[in-house]
């Protein structure tokens, strides 16, 4: 029997790491609920509105994009374009060249994933190095991040300190303090030796031009304290349209991606710095990257545009909890990914068109959702696009005889007499290995076929 | 790059023209997002200390207790806001130890810790908020071990809603909400990854915000 792409990944993932994954994600989970139940009186309120504010303003980007980009430039920034990933790789190293800069330090964005900017910059001679601690590993261990806001969330304590003792960074210690420390005095320097520090942002507002940026570590605002210029690449959906809407979105990030009231740094970036202040950037440039995004804004599906990044949709989907983020094999995992990804893809919808398929459709991740974003209603358009576009679907038992009989009322009416004679079938003995060892631990019901229009034809009118 | 622009922007045009009509902004009370039933009826500099300690950073209220604090960890070393030092100056007296007025980014791990001025705090989140206008250094708020952050007892909003209406016109302003930390190794929590191992809010009353 032939298994969907994303089973057959979770059916190798090593026990250890499915324990881990399904262990922190639903910690997470957990916390999240408490804090919102426990501290507000309608949450589902605030959800409501999140996702009001999030559609509206990808709904009127054709008003915001020329508006932010004046708000921009009015504050002292540089604003770029572009189309495509590789035209968003070319901008920043064009940037690069111009000011004769060779070394990045990068903090965590999930855009610079999708253009794969770290590995271009790096075939072109520029240094570009990850600062979040979970991005750092990933990099150094040449991997891919398996969760949006918990990059690391597949590996072990003893992986990672047999990681930095191959890149020279102390002797084996899989304490994550020492760990921790480590990268620490590591990045400091790195930091400090930067030409250009690089961020994304997770909100922009359009009202003032003020990027916002989250992060518990520290390391966006290092990159802003220690180097001169600061290139963000920042997604055309991220605008919200006034500073007020900030409050309630940043109320609803840090609690649903990560349990926090707040994350730890917030950061409100309104252009360069001060002449007075004698730390960080000169020059700023925002880069506006659309790389699918407008395909997705034309589509049945826009209203994925909305998701802020927080990861809570894959904290409680039970099929990422088993499979993990690699399975998606994309950037973006779990039930946002599923849409996400498939549709970012382009001509290459097919290759990901199973990922919508990976799901029960039950829901949890449009209850936790903190821009209110219906998925299960998403993956299903995405599923009737596959099926237009009939791209074959692996592992999908064939359904034509049931389609034969579904369609034609008298073969139904057989069918559900006839069906009794399941009754009398001995299943464990049916030569099927699936079927057997299906059977092996279940008894089939009684069958009850045709009890229901037995029931609509004799019911008293 | 240009021709990016007006591609892009087409685009966006074209596949926003066959929407029948635009999703409304929402008209909402910014008051649905404040955890009100915490705040009504607190003093905002106690309500500000016990939020703040329960992300994780320090409050103090007393200068001596702070030096009182740095000797029992053994930091000597450190960079204090040359608007502050001649306040604070007296309390660090005796000799045992070396503070700097200015930061020299060349030496950043010989700073223990680093003293500046926040330009508010949030009591609803325990948050301190710096600004490009009030922090004499970026860095010496961020690189030491030890970010001390004083903090004007009349500069304390209630909520973040509050917070985020006085945003102003500062170039860069930076909430911290308790001290550095990550939960990236096996999810065990660890504080002082990039910036300060332990933040302290010093609340006083002889500095004065101009709010």
């Amino acid at each position: 029997m032939r298994f969907q792409p994303i089973d057959q990944f979770a059916k190798n993932l090593p026990p250890a790491t499915r324990a881990s994954v399904y262990q922190s994600t639903k910690t997470t989970h957990e916390k999240r609920t408490k804090l919102l139940f426990d501290q507000f009186a309608e949450p589902d309120r605030l959800r409501e509105i999140a996702g009001e504010i999030k559609q509206h303003a990808i709904e009127n980007l054709d008003t915001y994009l020329p508006q932010v980009e004046a708000k921009l430039k009015a504050n002292g920034a540089h604003v770029h374009w572009a189309s495509t990933a590789e035209s968003a790789c070319a901008t920043v190293l064009q940037i690069m060249r111009a000011r004769g800069a060779t070394k990045m330090v990068k903090a965590k964005t999930m855009v610079s994933e999708e253009i794969e900017l770290a590995h271009y910059l790096e075939k072109h001679g520029m240094e570009a190095l990850e600062t979040d601690l979970g991005e750092f590993i990933i990099q150094i261990d040449h991997d891919h991040p398996s969760h949006i806001v918990r990059p690391i969330i597949h590996k072990n304590r003893r992986e990672i300190a047999q990681s930095f003792e191959r890149e020279g960074l102390g002797s084996y210690n899989d304490d994550p303090a020492t760990i921790t420390q480590r990268a620490r005095h590591f990045l400091r320097h790195k930091y400090l030796a930067a030409d250009v520090g690089l961020t994304g942002a997770n909100f922009v507002s359009a009202e003032s031009g003020r990027i916002v940026l989250v992060t518990n570590e520290g390391n966006s605002r290092f990159c802003l304290a220690a180097t001169k210029c600061h290139i963000a690449l920042i997604g055309i959906e991220k605008i919200v349209p006034r500073d007020r809407d900030l409050a309630l979105l940043l109320n609803l990030l840090g609690r649903s991606g990560t349990a926090q009231d707040l994350t730890v740094y917030t950061e409100f970036i309104g252009g360069p710095k001060l002449p007075a202040q004698p730390d960080g950037p000169e020059e700023m440039h925002v880069i506006f990257v659309d790389n699918g995004r407008t395909e997705v804004l034309a589509s049945d599906c826009r209203e994925i545009l909305r998701c802020i990044r927080c990861g809570a949709c894959l904290n409680v989907c039970p099929v990422y909890r088993q499979a993990s983020g690699h399975a998606y094999r994309s950037v973006y995992p779990g039930p946002v990914g599923a849409v996400l990804s498939p549709l970012l893809a382009g001509e290459k919808f097919p290759q990901l068109a199973d990922l919508p398929k990976a799901s029960s459709l039950c829901g949890a991740c449009h209850e936790v959702c903190p821009v209110n974003i219906p998925i299960p209603d998403l993956l299903l358009r995405l599923r009737a696009r596959a099926k237009d576009e009939n791209v074959p679907s692996p592992g999908t038992p064939p359904m034509g005889a049931w389609a034969l009989l579904a369609s034609q009322p008298t073969a139904w009416r057989a069918a559900l007499a006839g069906g009794k004679l399941i009754d009398y079938l001995p299943t464990k003995l049916i030569p099927v290995p699936a079927l057997q060892a299906w059977a092996a631990k279940r008894e089939l019901p009684a069958w009850r076929g045709g009890e229901f229009r037995k029931w609509l034809k004799n019911r008293p009118r | 790059m240009n021709d990016d622009r007006e591609a892009i922007l087409s685009r966006v045009r074209g596949a926003l023209a066959p929407l029948r009509e635009r999703a409304a902004l929402p008209t909402y009370d910014s008051e649905v997002a404040v955890m009100r039933g915490l705040i009504a009826g607190r003093d905002l500099v106690e309500l500000f200390c016990e939020r703040a300690r329960r992300v994780g950073a320090v409050a103090l209220s007393d200068p001596a207790a702070l030096v009182a604090r740095l000797r029992a960890e053994s930091r000597f070393r450190g960079y204090c806001d040359p608007v502050l030092w001649p306040r604070l100056a007296p309390y660090f007296a005796g000799g045992d130890f070396q503070v700097e007025v200015t930061f020299d980014r060349t030496r950043v791990d010989d700073y223990g810790f680093g003293i500046t001025r926040a330009a508010a705090a949030i009591a609803e989140s325990g948050t301190i908020v710096l600004n490009d206008t009030t922090t004499s250094t970026r860095l010496a708020a961020l690189a030491p071990w030890v970010h001390v952050a004083v903090v004007a007892r009349d500069a304390i909003f209630s909520d973040i809603s509050q917070a985020v209406a006085a945003l102003g016109h500062d170039r860069n302003v930076v909430w911290c909400t308790g001290p550095s930390k990550t939960a990236d190794v096996e999810g065990i929590l660890i504080e002082g990854v990039h910036g300060p191992g332990t933040q302290i809010a010093l609340v006083v009353d002889w500095e004065s915000s101009g709010l």
